[in-house]
């Protein structure tokens, strides 16, 4: 009977009966995962052709129907098409910002600084503002993975306790292994995780490492800390070899306190001067009043002799190591004597030597108690320097048994990243936290991702006694997991949210101290909303000063030389990868470096000297040579680029590139550089003064740079700029105002037109940007692709000059002196030490707009708020308008940049599922043959005339602040109605409004620094740039 | 179109009867092609499929194939948009306005050159279209159509507009006026036809010739329009190439915005036109043996309008210093020196030595009666015209008002494809004109032959 039976089949696949198929045979429903590839395999294209064809067919019988499920229950505060803002805190390592997250649709897709905090002062930096497309990085790790191989979070903990309790059972070494951690209620997870297995030590260091800073002050004042500064205070200020403008310990915070210091106006014709010695050309030299080019092995004499000159004047015997002939150091010592007690003298060397010699000079100036505060530590940098290189020693000893990393990558950022990668291997517990499979992860057993920061529960103590918090504004996207959790599951606690645990401590810490009536709900909810706590503030008193300054200056003699002949390296942090950590970002990526204005590469930055010497050519396409460089053994390979105020013998080159396992975006960008930095003194030492060589090879490269042109050719209808000596006399000092000549006489050149001016009745939109607070940072720059789906087009693209910046910063260097006004070929040139000027450029939303005359179509038109709108679909594609833009920020798609494998590498934002939830939905994504520009962010104009409308009353100044004021530090950017009287951008530029025509186009500008450029053209934008004033004695020639 | 001036020599040589000039002009329409005719259209097909090929490639994938950038936002495409243009001005030219002068040497040449206006015009006006962004927008969005968008209409301002009314009213008035002078010579092929007992040719040339009887009364209307659509082509002439010279002329870019263009413009696009036409004769009239219709007296007078409008061009480049020194704006200044000084200096250079210097050889009686020489310095012309608009369009963009802007523009194969286009386009059309239309205007030469005249022996 049995062998007749029929047997029926529920395919061919249960008749084969493979094991793929009996893996799954008793699920419903099989889980494949949400892995994204962006290949597709001919199979692929034929499963989907025919899946095209069938569905083609069908969608011609009846229209598909798209479901979109409503909310049974809607949640209170979660509307569709309105945004929610949530406070919360940026950390990347031990960078930090306060910041307000904007939620669309439960998707976080903006984030902006938090005016709350009084640590970064509602300001942002590149990177947290691009951190946003980090969270939706393809790159990231989906679930826990066991030597490369995906696993659950259930066998992973099993594991990883067994291995634990193992280690720990038999008196193995632990190590966590962390950068610097802000957050007290992950140290104090950390601490039980400690008190589990009491051989388990923590480890914090930072890839960019402030170690001497720590030991000086360890040694100056009895605490290792970094202190507060408070540049706003200093009337001089010398930094050498900080750049505390671009990367130094909170380049958030010091530019808002810097810009305070810069701001002049007819009132208030003072400003602060500011001196700089340094190797490289770097972002803060670039806005110091006197730069001086030195070599990094002249930095330790020149702190030297800088406190040699305020000792004399102290009455303070000189020490035995020094330096003569250093340029503006005299004038320095001598303006800092003079505003004692209101002057700062930083320096960015990780020498623990010089930095006693720099407290030293503070201490002699008076600066503690005012412009330094040590009562107030900062704690972005605790690393321990020494610390860690035992540890890798100790792992490369075999005596250690397990290791955890947390929030770190130092296989690629430690100078014995390599080594310890190699040491890796031969421990028996090796666990990453990190979350993307980057170099550390790769060379660790498990990876036990952590969620993005935008995902977690956290807090953080940025400075001591100043609070903030860091909330989730995105349900975790993939299976990972809080690596605090993590930590509290390993030591064996329960399987407590991290939030409870945050919150708990809060209570324990913050809420009980306080007698307040409230209850601790209300503290908390405060605390949340807020996103900062603001603990007790203590009193910044003056300390006495301990440091050894005959021993320093003993180092410093012996370590460092006046006339060294080799080759220096000087090692920076990337102004755009930072640290390499969001190295994955193409936003920061194809963020045009401040200085040197190369996006997508790595390269070696030469003095002009240097280069005729060594035969390097750049031209003004970025073509140049490969260099060999050498240095602490290590050889690279990179570009050349030929940088003016680059010192001579000396070149520069950036961290953060060289990665290995990154992701897409950053693969095959350049070279590694932290194996070349070596230790000094006990610290990190980001010069490398001996055993450098550096050989022209003869391949050729090409830079992609957004600017290629070095000077503005003595142009000054573009940039306006005087000395404050210049300004007190005259406000109007640096003003070109241009003339026209009438048949009898001359006349304001914008006093003729031939337009009849518009009446803009309700608002009339303005900005002015203020060129003396401007720091070029760029900033401004990744705020507006965020916020406006700029597209990023890839390195190719940028060699071709069309990358799509609606807002770019350009970047002059003053020619060299003497050079006359129509020698063009000379102006072209830039001086070897030359003065730098930054000057945002955009959209000027002129009122008589050359490009709304030419398109054929009318798809550029003008607005009735002086806005200079475009149509994006009404646009055909002539480029006419950008060709007549005088400024030429129009901006042109050359390809589908959207949708478009090509792009895929560059653009993950609009060619990924994931990458496109970061888009924002109240920015269209241009097509393929459409113009594009800078709309003053004419949807967040929108909103709030929306709200105001709504809630009847007319719009408040300062409602509306367009993406790229809103990420400016310094407050250089300031947009505004022009029609009302009351807001600041009218007081500002002090708009006297003709009371016969209050809302004519044409308004009386009464601000003496306030210009447009091209005034001379007649185009009269809606951006006023206020003039450059440098407090200088007397300017350069600048032609 | 009554007597021949006795004074002068005849325009025809040979002693020409006008059975001859029948014979010798409908020969090639109603022979077979020669292997010359064969070997020169397959290469212009080739050419012309290859420049499509990349023309498709370029609209499929996006303007980025070509080598603009945001800076150089017009180049090769505007580049040769404007050249073909002004090659379009010598056909009307000689067609109108000598007509009205009633200067009858035009009459051996007249057909030919409008023929080359109108296939110019074609090759001009592919550029506007390809170099849009979105081609199949632009296509009705620049006419003023009614729309469901209410009052969004097409911009007024907007030179590019007044482009495409120029060109389309251009075109149509030129094939109108083309096709006219067309209808009397297809009738003598249709009676040719008739005569020989070729019907399929007899119906064709008969439809294409709208039945032309042949009536005094007919001749009359003809004249009367011919005359017309001459008062109407004239002004056209000058209007066309002023108006494409408005896109520059009315701009901000310095190097662009100079009163001087229209003129300039205009003097450049007779020049140029000429030289095409000079190119294109003396292939066509060696090709088909037409040495006695167009003769070196053609071939001379064509020259002295070449060395006319060769100078004043050469004057207006220097005017153009003149004024952007005279004018003490810094940046009209720096647009001219760079022009001359600059990245792009070869490409200046280029134009000086093609369109000023090469030109005043023709001063020389030998060289304008010297085939050879004619031939290469027409050609010569034709490049230095095309550097002309290279220089005008691409070095006052590529270094305007803001130096952080200043960029270089490299041409890719695709910029390059696309010129050759036009050009495979252009031979081909006008391979088959000859072919199959009457190269010379049968009716007008016989107009100016001696009637008595015999043939010589």
């Amino acid at each position: 009977m049995s062998e007749t039976k029929k047997t029926y089949w529920k395919g061919l696949a249960q008749l084969n009966n493979d094991p793929s198929y009996v893996k799954h045979a008793d699920k419903e429903f099989v889980d494949i995962g949400v892995a994204e590839d962006p290949g597709h395999s001919r199979r692929d294209f034929l499963r989907m052709m025919g899946f095209s064809i069938a569905a083609a067919s069908l969608a011609a019988c009846e229209a598909p129907v798209r479901k979109a499920i409503p909310y049974i229950m809607k949640p209170v505060d979660a509307d569709p098409g309105i945004p929610n803002y949530y406070a919360s805190s940026y950390v990347n390592g031990g960078d930090y910002c306060s910041i307000v997250v904007k939620v669309r649709d439960g998707r976080p897709i903006k984030v902006d600084g938090n005016s709350l905090s009084s640590v970064t002062l509602g300001g942002t930096s590149a990177q947290v503002e691009a951190s946003v497309l980090s969270l939706y990085d393809n790159y990231r790790l989906r679930r826990p993975r066991k030597e490369g191989k995906d696993s659950d979070w259930e066998t992973t903990d099993k594991e990883i306790i067994a291995k634990l309790e193992e280690i720990a059972g038999k008196g193995g070494a632990i190590r966590i292994v962390s950068s610097t951690i802000l957050s007290p209620s992950t140290l104090n997870t950390i601490d039980k995780f400690k008190t589990k297995y009491p051989t388990t030590e923590h480890i914090e260091y930072d890839a960019i490492s402030a170690y001497g800073i720590l030991k000086a002050n360890e040694e100056s004042f009895g605490t290792a800390i970094v202190p507060s500064y408070d540049f706003s205070k200093a009337k001089t200020m010398v930094s050498i070899g900080a750049d505390f403008l671009g990367t130094w310990i909170s380049p958030i915070e010091f530019p808002k306190q810097y810009a305070t210091t810069r701001e002049v106006s007819e009132e208030k014709r003072e400003m602060s001067r500011h001196f700089q010695f340094e190797s490289n050309l770097s972002l803060t030299g670039a806005n110091a009043d006197y730069r001086s080019m030195i070599k990094p092995s002249q930095e330790g004499l020149v702190v030297a002799q800088l406190y040699n000159l305020i000792a004399a004047k102290a009455g303070k015997g000189a020490l035995s190591a020094g330096m003569e002939k250093v340029s503006n150091l005299d004038k320095a010592a001598d303006e800092l004597w003079e505003n004692r007690g209101a002057s700062l003298v930083v320096c960015g060397s990780n020498d623990k030597a010089v930095q006693v010699i720099v407290n030293a000079i503070n201490d002699l100036l008076g600066n503690y108690g005012t412009t330094i505060n040590l009562n107030l530590p900062v704690n972005f940098r605790k690393g321990n320097d020494e610390k860690m290189a035992s540890f890798v020693n100790d792992a490369k000893d075999g005596k250690i048994a397990g290791v955890i990393f947390y929030n770190c990558n130092p296989v690629y950022d430690h100078p014995m990243g390599e080594e310890l990668g190699k040491a890796l291997k031969n421990i028996s517990l090796t666990v990453s936290t990190s979350y993307t499979p980057d170099e550390t992860a790769s060379a660790s057993a498990y990876m036990a991702p952590d969620h993005h920061y935008l995902e977690s529960w956290n807090d953080f103590e940025p400075k001591n006694n100043c609070f903030s918090l860091s909330q989730p504004a995105i349900t975790p996207i993939f299976k990972t997991r809080q690596a605090q959790e993590s930590f509290a599951v390993w030591s064996g606690g329960s399987n407590e949210d991290y939030f409870s645990v945050v919150q708990a401590n809060w209570k324990n810490w913050f809420y009980d101290k306080k007698d307040i009536a409230s209850d601790f709900q209300r503290f908390w909810d405060k605390c949340l909303y807020d996103g900062v706590y603001q603990g007790i503030t203590i009193e910044n008193k003056s300390t006495s000063f301990a440091g050894n300054v005959a021993a320093a200056a003993a180092t410093i003699a012996a370590n460092y030389k006046a006339n060294n002949d080799g080759v220096e390296i000087c090692i920076y942090e990337s102004y755009g990868v930072g640290n390499g950590s969001q190295a994955n970002n193409p936003l920061l990526q194809e963020l045009p470096d401040p200085i040197t204005k190369a996006v997508w590469d790595h390269y070696v930055t030469i003095s002009q000297k240097d280069a005729t010497k060594w035969g390097v050519k750049n031209d003004a396409e970025g073509n140049t040579q490969l260099m060999k460089l050498t240095a602490n053994g290590k050889s690279i390979s990179v570009a050349a680029l030929v940088q003016p105020g680059q010192a001579e013998g000396t070149v520069g080159i950036a961290l953060g590139y060289g990665r290995t396992k990154v992701g897409a975006v950053a693969e095959n960008i350049g070279a590694n550089v932290y194996p070349m930095v070596t230790m000094l003194n006990g610290s990190l030492n980001y010069g490398a003064f001996a055993h450098v060589t550096i050989e022209k090879t003869s391949t050729a490269f090409q830079l992609a740079q957004t600017q290629t042109h070095q000077t503005y050719m003595g142009r000054e209808s573009v940039v306006q700029e005087a000395t404050l000596a210049e300004f007190k006399n005259n406000p109007k000092a640096g003003r070109d105002e241009p003339k026209v000549t009438e048949w009898d006489e001359k006349v304001d050149a914008s006093s003729l037109s031939m337009w009849k001016g518009y009446k803009y009745p309700n608002h009339h939109w303005g900005m002015a940007i203020d060129l003396n607070t401007c720091t070029g940072c760029g900033a401004c720059v990744v705020a507006c692709n965020v916020e406006n789906n700029v597209a990023i087009v890839g390195k190719d693209e940028v060699v071709r000059r069309r990358e799509m910046h609606w807002l770019r910063i350009d970047r002059y260097y003053s020619s060299p002196e003497g050079t006359a006004h129509d020698n063009y070929k000379g102006l072209e040139k830039a001086a070897e030490n030359p003065e730098v000027i930054f000057q945002p450029m955009l959209c000027q939303h002129c009122n008589n707009a050359p490009c709304e005359t030419v398109c054929p179509v009318a798809a550029t038109t003008h607005s009735t708020e002086g806005l200079n709108q475009m149509t994006y679909n009404r646009c055909i594609g002539t480029r006419y308008c950008a060709n007549n833009c005088p400024y030429k920020v129009r901006r042109f798609n050359w390809f589908k940049y959207h949708d478009n494998q090509k792009f895929y590498q560059s653009n993950p934002a609009m060619n990924t599922d994931l990458g496109r939830m970061v888009l924002n939905p109240e920015v269209t994504v241009r097509s393929r043959g459409v113009m594009e520009k800078c709309s003053f962010c004419v949807q967040r104009i929108q909103s709030g005339k929306l709200t105001a409308k709504q809630e009847r009353r007319p719009m408040k100044d300062g409602e509306v602040i367009t993406a790229c004021q809103a990420s400016c530090s310094s407050g250089a950017i300031l947009f505004g109605d022009m029609n009302n009287p009351e807001s600041r951008i009218s007081k500002l530029l002090k708009i006297e409004l003709d009371p016969k025509n209050p809302y004519s186009s044409d308004k009386k500008i009464g601000n003496p620094r306030a210009y447009r450029v091209l005034e001379d053209i007649g185009v009269k934008p809606n951006i006023f740039y206020l003039t450059k004033i440098r407090n200088k004695d007397k300017a350069k020639e600048h032609a | 179109m009554q007597a021949t001036s006795t004074i002068r020599e005849s325009l025809i040589t040979g002693g020409k009867t006008v059975r001859d000039v029948s014979e010798d002009i409908s020969r090639q329409v109603e022979g077979k092609p020669t292997n010359l005719w064969w070997s020169a259209m397959a290469v212009s097909v080739v050419l012309m499929a290859w420049g499509f090929y990349c023309l498709c490639y370029q609209q499929w994938n996006g303007v980025g194939v070509w080598g603009l950038n945001k800076t150089v936002g017009w180049a090769w495409d505007i580049t040769n948009f404007v050249w073909w243009v002004g090659i379009g001005h010598a056909g009307t030219l000689i067609s109108a306005i000598l007509l009205l002068f009633r200067q009858r040497w035009r009459m051996s040449i007249n057909r030919a050159a409008e023929a080359m206006t109108i296939f110019a015009v074609i090759c001009a006006a592919t550029f506007p279209f390809v170099h849009m962004g979105r081609l199949w927008l632009g296509f009705y969005w620049v006419f003023p159509l009614p729309n469901t968008w209410g009052s969004l209409w097409a911009n007024f301002n907007s030179p590019l507009l007044w482009d495409v009314f120029a060109i389309s009213t251009y075109f149509t008035v030129s094939l109108v006026f083309w096709y006219m002078g067309l209808i009397p010579d297809f009738a003598v092929i249709r009676d040719r036809a008739v005569r020989m007992g070729n019907k399929t040719r007899a119906l064709v040339y008969n439809a294409l010739s709208f039945g032309w009887d042949g009536a005094a009364r007919t001749w009359s209307r003809y004249e009367s329009v011919a005359l017309i659509l001459a008062g109407l082509s004239a002004p056209l002439v000058l209007s066309v190439h002023t108006i494409v010279s408005m896109d520059f002329a009315t701009s901000v870019i310095p190097g662009w915005h100079t009163t001087i263009f229209p003129p300039y413009f205009v003097a450049g696009a007779i020049f140029s036109g000429f030289a095409m036409v000079l190119t294109l004769l003396l292939v066509t009239r060696k090709m088909f043996r037409l040495e006695d219709y167009i003769t070196i007296y053609h071939i001379e007078l064509m020259n002295i309008v070449i060395i006319i409008t060769g100078s004043i061009v050469g004057v207006a480049y220097i005017t153009e210093f003149f004024i952007a020194w005279y004018s003490q704006v810094p940046a009209e200044q720096y647009a001219f020196i760079n022009r001359a000084t600059g990245p792009y200096w070869w490409a200046y250079w280029s134009m000086m030595t093609c369109n000023v210097i090469s030109p005043q050889l023709f001063w020389f009686k030998k060289i304008r009666t010297n085939l050879v020489a004619t031939f290469i310095l027409s050609i010569i012309v034709n490049i230095g015209m095309w550097f002309e608009r290279f220089v005008i369009i691409v070095t006052s963009l590529h270094r305007d008002y803001i130096p952080s802007s200043w960029s270089m523009f490299h041409a890719t194969i695709y910029d390059v494809g696309e010129y050759v286009f036009t050009f495979g386009f252009f031979f081909t059309a006008f391979l088959l004109f000859a072919k199959f239309f009457p190269m010379i205007n049968m009716a007008e030469v016989k107009s100016i032959l001696k009637s008595t005249s015999e043939k010589k022996h």
